[in-house]
């Protein structure tokens, strides 16, 4: 299912940023100039101009009904990052295409048009205001707007019904949970109707089951409504939850970009090897990856036949692959597209997947095989 | 020959220069000023005591809730029942006018010194001088350029007045979350949209407490002002003095607290109930 979801972003680019340079500090300008020029590390700008990089040379797209996570430990420069994304900080170099338009040559009242139609955001802290109640804290964006309040509240009771907080109304931030306060920042983002979500580290301060209730309730009424969305957080096994894609940033700039399985199978650095160490490739690893060309198999086997073989499509993931496995008294599993076998899954095969290893070097790769 | 600073020896010139070059300017301060007491004073005056009393709790009851109605009430009774009524009401509007202007000065330049850290450094050892040099002190030039009376008192009541208020509205804006003007700019909404929906509800409890430090403070001038034929308690509390008569510097002294009392708690419930009244 997840599989057909990711799919569906499409190739639409909503916002995309290039060669993107935050740097922090009084002496910003000439540090930038030295950046350019001379190509100075993060640490030579530090010594030379005390000045901060924030994020450095950044560029990254994200699609129109995508989910995209920047994961980053902090002070990696993500939630910098997501900033400029609507200018709340101004990149010191760079250009950010949203909608196709460069927001850097916006002027106040069409930035504030931007932000307010297009872009939603949440917030860490959830930034409720506590004199409001949950109903006109959601309404919020819409009252800046200076839309009538029958239809903003109107607006901001189905955004409300759909974070699952109908009851909750005429109530006041204070008296609500932290999951229930986030869930209020999610329907004040949604209130608006943007078509991208910007969520800064949302969750981060939720428990571990409610986050995860509503990492799963968040991934759903995103591809639900068809919306777009850049998610910051600093979590692994959330970004790898939630996004279709990752960004891994490390000192401001990021190092690799992929879905979660090309990242766990293939590491950039050290860096992202030693981060992927943990995660469990149970429900990340795909068939496709792990399989070894049926022709390949049929020498090793001395012209085994396979059609005795459980089948699987190329997109089951390893969890799969072990209860098919399994279930019968067999040693192998067959991968098939559109009815074609076009490879094969042994026992082997299935464990060397589970330590994180792709299929066997020496073989064709499955795209060649494929084709 | 002594080694001697003395200010004085340029200022005094500055001010007859100020006295003779613009009398006309201080003039018409003058006479607005006296005009909007005299009208305040006035309305206050001119019921009968307990109708006013009765008012003005009725008006605290509803606003704010019973417990104000009946501290107003006390505190305005003690007033009529100390003899005192006329005097009371004088430093009531006194106070009242003050204080308005006071915060109508330092509430703009106390949110622009939260947004400028140079305005505030500028500031700072302008409030620091304004706030240590006695007060009186102040009425020296006051009364050199307005002569005695009112409108001396209350412009050394308001030079008194800015600094508490300016400190503590820049304190409650920049003690105002990031994350919540943050929200603001996110929305898209503009920058006074941020100020009146965002920041000021976010600052309020720092402001009450400013505009608390404000009335109290101008109050305690006031009474000093009393020195420079204010009028109102400050006189009787100066006649008290000069007659060396225990009685009546003593009725006075409570008068004003009395008065105090219900300037503080009242401007605060009025305030506090608007605050909450918003967010509903």
């Amino acid at each position: 299912m997840g599989i057909d979801m990711t799919n569906a972003a499409s190739t639409e680019v909503l916002i995309d940023c290039r060669n993107l340079w935050k740097v922090f500090g009084d002496r910003s300008k000439e540090a930038i100039a030295s950046i350019t020029q001379r190509g100075l590390s993060k640490t030579q700008i530090l010594q030379e101009f005390n000045c901060v990089v924030g994020v450095s040379d950044a560029s990254l797209k994200v699609h129109r009904g995508e989910i995209f996570c920047i994961m980053g430990l902090s002070g990696s420069g993500k939630s910098t990052l997501i900033r400029l994304l609507n200018k709340l900080i101004t990149p010191s170099l760079g250009t950010v295409f949203v909608k196709g338009r460069d927001i850097s040559g916006l002027d106040g009242p069409e930035l504030r048009r931007m932000r307010a139609r297009h872009i939603g955001m949440v917030f860490q802290s959830v930034a409720l205001l506590p004199q409001r109640t949950v109903l006109e804290n959601a309404a919020f964006g819409l009252e800046v707007q200076g839309i009538p309040r029958e239809q903003r509240n109107e607006a901001a009771r189905a955004a409300l019904a759909k974070v699952g907080l109908s009851d909750w109304t005429a109530r006041y931030p204070s008296e609500l949970s932290g999951g229930m306060q986030q869930r209020v920042g999610l329907a004040r983002a949604l209130t608006a109707d943007p078509e991208i979500i910007l969520m800064d580290e949302p969750f981060s301060a939720l428990d571990p089951l409610i986050r995860r209730q509503l990492q799963d309730e968040f991934r759903q009424l995103t591809k639900d409504l068809g919306k777009s969305a850049v998610f910051i957080t600093h979590d692994l096994d959330e970004a790898i939850r939630i996004g279709d894609r990752i960004a891994i940033m490390k000192d401001g700039a990021i190092i690799q970009v992929g879905t979660a399985e090309e990242i766990v199978m293939n590491p950039a650095d050290q860096y992202v090897a030693d981060f992927v160490a943990g995660i469990s490739r149970l429900h990340l690893v795909k068939a496709h990856s792990l399989m070894q060309p049926a022709e390949a198999w049929r020498a090793t086997t001395e012209g085994r036949d396979m059609t005795h073989l459980p089948r699987c499509t190329t997109e089951a993931d390893i969890d799969t692959l072990i209860a098919c496995i399994t279930e019968g008294d067999h040693d192998a599993v067959a991968v098939e597209d559109d009815g074609r076998i076009v490879g094969v899954i042994t026992v082997r095969d299935l464990l060397r997947g589970v330590r994180g290893e792709a299929a066997e070097a020496s073989g064709p790769s499955p795209a060649e095989n494929a084709a | 020959m002594p080694m001697q600073i003395s200010p004085g020896a340029f200022l005094a010139p500055v001010v007859d220069w100020l006295n003779a070059n613009f009398h006309g300017v201080f003039a018409i301060v003058s006479r607005v000023i006296e005009a909007v007491l005299g009208a305040i004073e006035a309305a206050l005056l001119s019921l009968p005591a307990l109708a006013v009393i009765a008012v003005l709790a009725l008006l605290a009851g509803l606003a704010i809730g019973l417990r104000a109605a009946i501290l107003a009430g006390c505190c305005l009774g003690f007033c009529l029942l100390a003899g005192l009524w006329q005097a009371s009401m004088q430093t009531i509007a006194l106070v009242g006018v003050a204080v308005f202007i006071s915060v109508a000065i330092a509430f703009p330049l106390g949110i622009l010194a939260a947004r400028r850290p140079r305005i505030e450094a500028a500031l700072r050892p302008i409030l620091d001088v304004m706030q240590t040099v006695p007060p009186w002190v102040y009425l020296i030039p006051a009364v050199m350029i307005f002569s005695l009376g009112r409108v001396p008192a209350i412009i050394a009541t308001i030079v008194y007045g800015i600094p508490p208020m300016l400190r503590l509205t820049t304190l409650a804006f920049r003690g105002v979350p990031r994350d919540l003007k943050e929200l603001g700019q996110a929305i898209g909404a503009h920058p006074r949209t941020i100020l009146w929906k965002i920041e000021i509800p976010a600052a309020m409890p720092t402001l009450l407490v400013g505009l608390n430090q404000c009335i109290l403070l101008s109050l305690a001038m006031v009474v000093l002002a009393g020195l420079v034929g204010a009028g109102g308690l400050g006189a009787e509390v100066t006649r008290g003095l000069t007659r060396m008569e225990m009685g009546l510097g003593l009725r006075a002294g409570l008068a004003i607290v009395a008065v105090a009392l219900l300037l503080d708690r009242l401007s605060r419930g009025a305030l506090d109930r608007r605050a909450a009244r918003r967010g509903i």
